[in-house]
């Protein structure tokens, strides 16, 4: 991963709030975005997160708090701020009939400054579609599109709402690549996503955000460290004494079994040292033998006490 | 405003336009029937009374003239309501274009594609039809086109309040053929029962069609003062509710 050097936020937000009339959607939310980074705003449908993204764009206005993005203020300088960020919004589409050369080409004619189109769609693997119509090109080079109409302008801080939902793995793992590249251009990326794998994967830091409210913020092994703080070892023997070894030792919380596996639930990094050597301090003769890590959707789960995908 | 932005929109949908299957049909049917109803026509209206003559030499060009405004404004419906539901506006608007330089280029496709066709159907009318040769084509022209912007403003305020797009072209056609039926063209206004004419004074075919069979028939602008002045205020009034209750998605 490459670590972001410089650290300096470029954008802020202060406490904002959204209505709708009698729905909160977002509710009091705060966090930076440092320079060069990656950050995601992770929560289930419908949690605000659109909502907040817009409101940093500068295409909502928040009813209260204050929002900045490279020092300017999306409601009063929106005009400023559209030539140096770039956006991809979520489930928009273009004219049917505007090819992918027209709509490049279009777009870069909106910017004082602007990338060379042809080169951007070539990296983009668009090349041999310039001239199909929107309408004809698949999920994943819809959204191949979008980035490089997010790109064209060459700007400081990319916003990509609910990037790859409704692409198939594979072409949600290129996307993903893409957007590693955006970061070792030097770009800040903020986006929203429903899909704790992506954040896990792709997220310098995230914040979660449920019911319009953030309920914590930092890199996903952190959250992960500081939330969900045990560990799971499934160890698959026909040695009878080994539960009772385990449930022995220190770190260990507990001990089932089910069949042949045993299942080993504790706490700490030196639960899994811990198995090994009792393992072989014992002799005991393994079948099998896995580690269950906790992941970003166990921290979900433990902080809004629901599934994301509720 | 940026001119380059709205210009470049404006080709950009005019040629997106044309690639749709009804965009071209409809811009050249008109003419294509006019042709047709010409050749089928024409021979006979060369020896028709004066009387007949007057109504197909006059108010057959102001009929086609607001069809054409009226399908330019369904048109526009349309398209604003299928953008609207795509989030294709909402992108537009992330960009630095100016929200209101998006709808202007709409209007301009509009105006351009109607004075192509009339310009067409003018082209081919001069064969067939016993068309007076002093008809004032510039200023017939003209005034279609500010009675289309008028109608238009009108559409942007049916666009506003349309819900889905499939809503759009029957909301648009309910509320705007009712209009044209009441507009004088078909009935003197004098002979309509007295709440269609107050109606009839607060839409602007009443006014869009005094002022195009005036100009046709070759008056001056100076006799149709009243005619513009009141479609000008219908324009300011639509475009103001508009604005505040346009809805972007």
């Amino acid at each position: 991963m490459g670590a972001p050097v410089t650290r300096s936020p470029v954008i802020h937000v202060a406490s904002i709030r959204k209505t709708y009339g009698r729905t909160v959607a977002v509710d009091d939310v705060s966090f930076a975005v440092e320079q060069g980074e990656i950050f995601g705003l992770i929560g289930p449908n419908g949690a605000g997160k659109t909502t907040t993204m817009e409101c940093v764009e500068g295409l909502r206005q928040p009813d209260r708090g204050d929002v900045s993005v490279l020092g300017l203020s999306p409601g009063r300088d929106a005009h400023a701020l559209q030539e140096r960020i770039g956006v991809q919004l979520q489930e928009s589409q273009l004219q049917k009939r505007i090819t992918v050369w027209e709509a490049v080409s279009f777009w870069s004619s909106l910017y004082r400054k602007s990338l060379d189109g042809a080169h951007l769609i070539e990296q983009l693997g668009l090349s041999d579609k310039r001239g199909a119509w929107f309408m004809t090109l698949s999920g994943g080079q819809k959204q191949r599109l979008f980035i490089a109409l997010a790109l064209i302008n060459d700007p400081e801080v990319v916003f990509l709402d609910e990037l790859t939902t409704g692409l198939d793995p594979q072409a949600r793992r290129a996307i993903w690549d893409l957007v590693r590249d955006i970061r070792q251009r030097g770009k800040t990326v903020f986006l929203t996503t429903h899909l704790m794998e992506e954040a896990e994967r792709l997220c310098d830091r995230v914040a979660i955000i449920d019911h319009g409210r953030i309920v914590d913020i930092g890199a996903p092994s952190e959250l992960v460290d500081r939330h969900c703080p045990e560990r799971t070892v499934i160890v698959a023997t026909e040695d009878p004494s080994a539960a009772q070894r385990f449930a022995a030792m220190p770190q260990v919380d507990s001990v089932t079994s089910q069949g042949l596996e045993l299942t080993v639930r504790g706490h700490g990094d030196d639960l899994i040292t811990a198995v090994i050597h009792s393992l072989a301090d014992h002799q005991i003769r393994v079948l099998d033998f896995r580690t269950e890590l906790p992941t970003l959707e166990d921290v979900f789960l433990k902080l809004t006490g629901h599934a994301i995908r509720a | 405003m940026n001119f380059r932005g709205l210009f470049g929109l404006t080709w950009l949908e005019i040629k997106i336009f044309l690639r749709e299957p009804l965009g071209v049909f409809g811009t050249v049917l008109p003419a294509l029937i006019f042709i047709g109803a010409g050749r089928v026509f024409g021979p006979r209206m060369r020896t028709a009374s004066p009387d007949t003559l007057s109504i197909v030499s006059v108010d057959v060009p102001v009929f086609a003239a607001l069809m054409l405004a009226v399908s330019a404004v369904l048109s526009l419906v349309a398209i604003i309501a299928i953008y609207r539901e795509g989030g294709i506006l909402r992108r537009l608007r992330a960009t630095p274009l100016r929200p209101y330089t998006i709808l202007i280029a709409h209007v301009m496709v509009k105006l351009i594609l109607t004075a192509a066709t009339i310009a067409l159907m003018f082209l081919a009318g001069r064969r067939d039809y016993p068309v007076a040769a002093t008809v004032p084509l510039a200023s017939f022209t003209v005034a279609v086109l500010s009675a289309t912007v008028c109608i238009l403003s009108l559409g942007f305020l049916i666009a506003s309040l349309v819900p889905t797009a499939r809503f759009a072209q029957p909301l648009g056609t309910l509320i705007l053929y009712p209009m044209f039926a009441i507009s004088g063209l078909f009935l003197p206004l004098d002979r309509l029962p007295r709440l269609l004419q107050i109606i009839a004074r607060v839409t602007p075919f009443s006014y869009a069609v005094s002022l195009l069979r005036g100009i046709w028939r070759g008056d001056g602008w100076a006799v149709h003062v009243g005619d513009l002045l009141a479609m000008a205020g219908m324009f300011l009034v639509f475009t103001a509710v508009s604005t505040r209750v346009f809805r972007w998605e």
